[in-house]
């Protein structure tokens, strides 16, 4: 049996979650190695929990599940997100992993289709890296 | 402590069992460390569930709970309410999401939905095996509220606050109260000038000993967070400090001001809404003359500064009404004046329709038109000629000749920068400030205790100003009539024996929440949790994952990742 890619997600409480929650309410399937791991914002999530997966733990690929300009406490979560790509994808580099292991998408909480199209596109890319 | 963790997974009468099996889910976490019960029920939120729940709560002396059931926006506060029943920490309790996030994502693969599942509530026990008891943070409310602005929104919401008991201070930069509307010719319902319903609300400040005006006064800086806030206000006699709990912004709009040349405007005759107010409110005897020259054709340019391709690309809503309102009184009382309405589209929503149809009666012509055939003006001596495309008439284009030329003008926010940056105001992409969320939370802003109202937060008349002035004093009452606020305290906190006081999370703070202080002889950052929401901005930026965030922490999230890897080490 194919090996099954692991992907974690981070997630946001108030704008990416619901999104994804719709996702499933709406039974639109996407691959089981899935898995959220639910934060305030997008802008909290530590490039040192995404080299933790990736490195030590069993993930293949890392999906920053952003809010982008819906975010309900910062007008430039955009921004200060994508500063925590290129600092992960540089950690990422330094540890000899390959920065494409990492995908950020700004995920809106009705987003449910384009969170699914995301993912299954990271996890093809995932194949081919592995 | 040691862990002593109670494990519900829930069927949700199929919606999870039928494509996960719930029972092996359960054998294989009941055998995770600290897990002392694991059960499942057909519906966990199902009164009889809960009761047994806390039974086993109590009987097992439990010390957190995880329940593996729908998303947790339906019941995470449900079982936040159980917990806190059965005399646990509601902050000791996880919720995993098997249902929107398993089984109805992966309904064809029951096996690896199964295994899914074991791997979300693993993670989910892991979270709750580091949980610590939290309590609500208290802060005590001082009765008092600024409101900023004493326009329509602004005086009326001073009235209401200052009849639930709570003082008030009422700052405005301009020399007088009333903004715009007091200088309105007339407004509806009434048909009086809007300066009297603005005398009215300053009787009104009058009649009431615990509402003080401060005019010709701007808001210079701002300390504290809600419930405490303290206010240093600037004005002739100079500054002075004011204690509150809360903040209204009600500072209104500024009538777009057309380009030089844009339909004409900067040529004698060409005027902008406001302007028309401020003629039809001067009154003129007998014959309507501007500038000396007698007024036979009066023609009102529609969407001026609205519906823009870019730039104000949004409708100001108020000023189709404003438009056919003004014609009506134009009418009445000049009825031999011609008027001619270029409009794009007539919005005189609701209960304004009415005054389209009296003006359409009084013999105004109405003629359409549709970007990016807009009206062209020409200047001819004292007189203009406005050609249009008239869609109503196919398209034909019409020719017009006028005396004076109405451009409907739109609302920009009034522009306070100063204002913007010290309460640190949300701008929203239209300018205008913003509010959390349009329908859930209309007048609150994502700062606690801070409000808006009136069109400071997007175009509106006056009814919808008024409304959403008393709007925001209703949710200032519920919040500083408590003498005593309970805050979420899912925020962050410092590890003191980590921080270097780099001062990397102080810089990141967008809302002041953080700052450094010596203690014991060592610098470290400190946080005020009453201005911390909890957003995490500060977490990544730590060299010495010294700030975490109550409930993310960092041992947490590894654990977690840890959790939803362990089937496969």
């Amino acid at each position: 049996m194919e090996r099954e890619i692991k992907v974690l997600v981070f997630s946001t409480n108030t704008i990416s979650d619901p999104g994804i929650d719709l996702a499933g309410a709406s039974h639109l399937d996407y691959p089981t190695g899935v898995s959220v791991i639910s934060v305030p914002c997008s802008s909290g999530i530590d490039p040192r929990w995404i080299l933790y997966a990736l490195k030590d733990q069993c993930f293949d690929g890392v999906f920053i599940a952003a809010d982008g300009e819906d975010c309900p406490f910062l007008s430039d979560c955009t921004k200060r997100t994508g500063e925590i790509v290129n600092r992960a994808q540089a950690l990422l580099k330094e540890n000899g992993l390959d920065p494409r292991r990492l995908k950020m998408a700004a995920i809106c909480s009705v987003c449910a289709e384009p969170f699914v199209n995301h993912i299954k596109k990271f996890v093809e890319g995932l194949k081919d890296l592995s | 402590m040691e862990a002593k963790i109670g494990v519900f997974i829930c069927y949700c009468g199929g919606n999870i069992s039928d494509y996960v099996d719930c029972e092996r889910v359960r054998e294989a976490v009941s055998k995770e460390p600290g897990v002392v019960v694991a059960k499942t029920f057909m519906f966990t939120c199902s009164d009889a569930a809960q009761e047994e729940m806390i039974a086993d709560i109590r009987k097992e002396g439990l010390n957190a709970i995880v329940i593996a059931s729908c998303s947790p926006k339906l019941h995470l506060q449900t079982f936040r309410n159980m917990a806190r029943r059965a005399g646990l920490n509601p902050y000791t309790y996880v919720q995993v999401n098997i249902r929107e996030q398993c089984s109805w994502a992966h309904t064809h693969h029951k096996e690896a939905a199964t295994r899914k599942a074991i791997r979300l509530v693993r993670a989910g026990i892991a979270k709750a095996r580091l949980s610590i008891p939290l309590e609500p943070i208290k802060v005590k409310t001082t009765p008092a509220v600024l409101v900023v602005g004493a326009g329509v929104a602004g005086m009326r919401a001073a009235l209401a606050l200052a009849d639930m008991g709570l003082e008030v201070h009422v700052v405005e930069r301009e020399k007088a109260a009333g903004g715009w509307v007091k200088k309105w010719a007339r407004v509806f319902p009434s048909g009086r000038p809007g300066e009297e319903l603005v005398n009215t609300l300053l009787k009104g400040f009058e009649e009431r000993e615990n509402i003080y005006l401060y005019l010709e006064t701007e808001v210079v800086e701002k300390r504290g967070s809600v419930g405490q806030f303290q206010v240093r206000l600037k004005g002739p006699q100079g500054e002075q400090e004011v204690e509150v709990g809360a903040i209204v912004v009600a500072t209104g709009f500024s009538p777009y001001v057309p380009k030089e040349g844009e339909f004409a405007y900067g040529a004698s005759g060409v005027l902008t809404l406001q302007e028309l107010h401020a003629l039809l409110k001067r009154g003129i005897e007998g014959r309507f003359v501007y500038a000396g020259r007698e007024v036979r054709n009066v023609a009102f340019i529609y969407c001026v500064g609205s519906r823009e391709k870019e730039g104000h690309t949004y409708c100001s809503r108020y000023c189709c009404t404003a438009a056919v309102y003004l014609g009506l009184l134009l009418a009445e009382r000049y009825p031999e004046v011609k008027q001619f309405h270029f409009y794009r589209d007539m919005r005189t929503y609701g209960k304004y329709e009415i005054f389209y149809h009296n003006c359409l009666e009084k013999g105004a012509i109405f003629l359409r038109f549709e970007p990016p055939d807009v009206p062209k003006v020409e200047v001819a001596g004292e007189r203009f000629f406005i050609r249009v495309k008239d869609r109503l008439t196919g398209g034909e284009e019409v020719e017009v000749p006028a005396d004076l030329v109405v451009l409907v003008t739109g609302m920009v926010l009034s522009p306070n920068e100063n204002l913007v940056n010290v309460l640190k105001l949300p701008v929203g992409k239209d300018a205008f400030f913003n509010e959390v969320h349009p329908k859930l939370r209309p007048v609150e802003t994502v700062i606690d205790g801070l409000f808006i109202a009136g069109a400071c937060q997007g175009p509106k008349n006056i009814a919808e100003s008024v409304t959403s002035g008393l709007a925001a004093a209703a949710k200032i009452g519920a919040l500083l009539l408590q003498k005593e606020l309970r805050l979420e305290p899912l925020v962050a906190h410092v590890l003191k024996d980590r921080c270097t006081g780099c001062g990397e999370c102080v810089a990141a703070c967008p809302y002041e929440a953080l700052s450094l202080k010596t203690e014991d002889g060592k610098q470290i950052a400190y946080l005020n949790p009453a201005l911390c929401k909890g957003e995490g901005a500060c977490v990544p930026v730590c060299p010495e994952e010294a700030i975490e965030i109550w409930g993310y922490g960092h041992e947490q999230i590894r654990s977690m990742i840890q959790g939803l890897c362990k089937e496969d080490l």
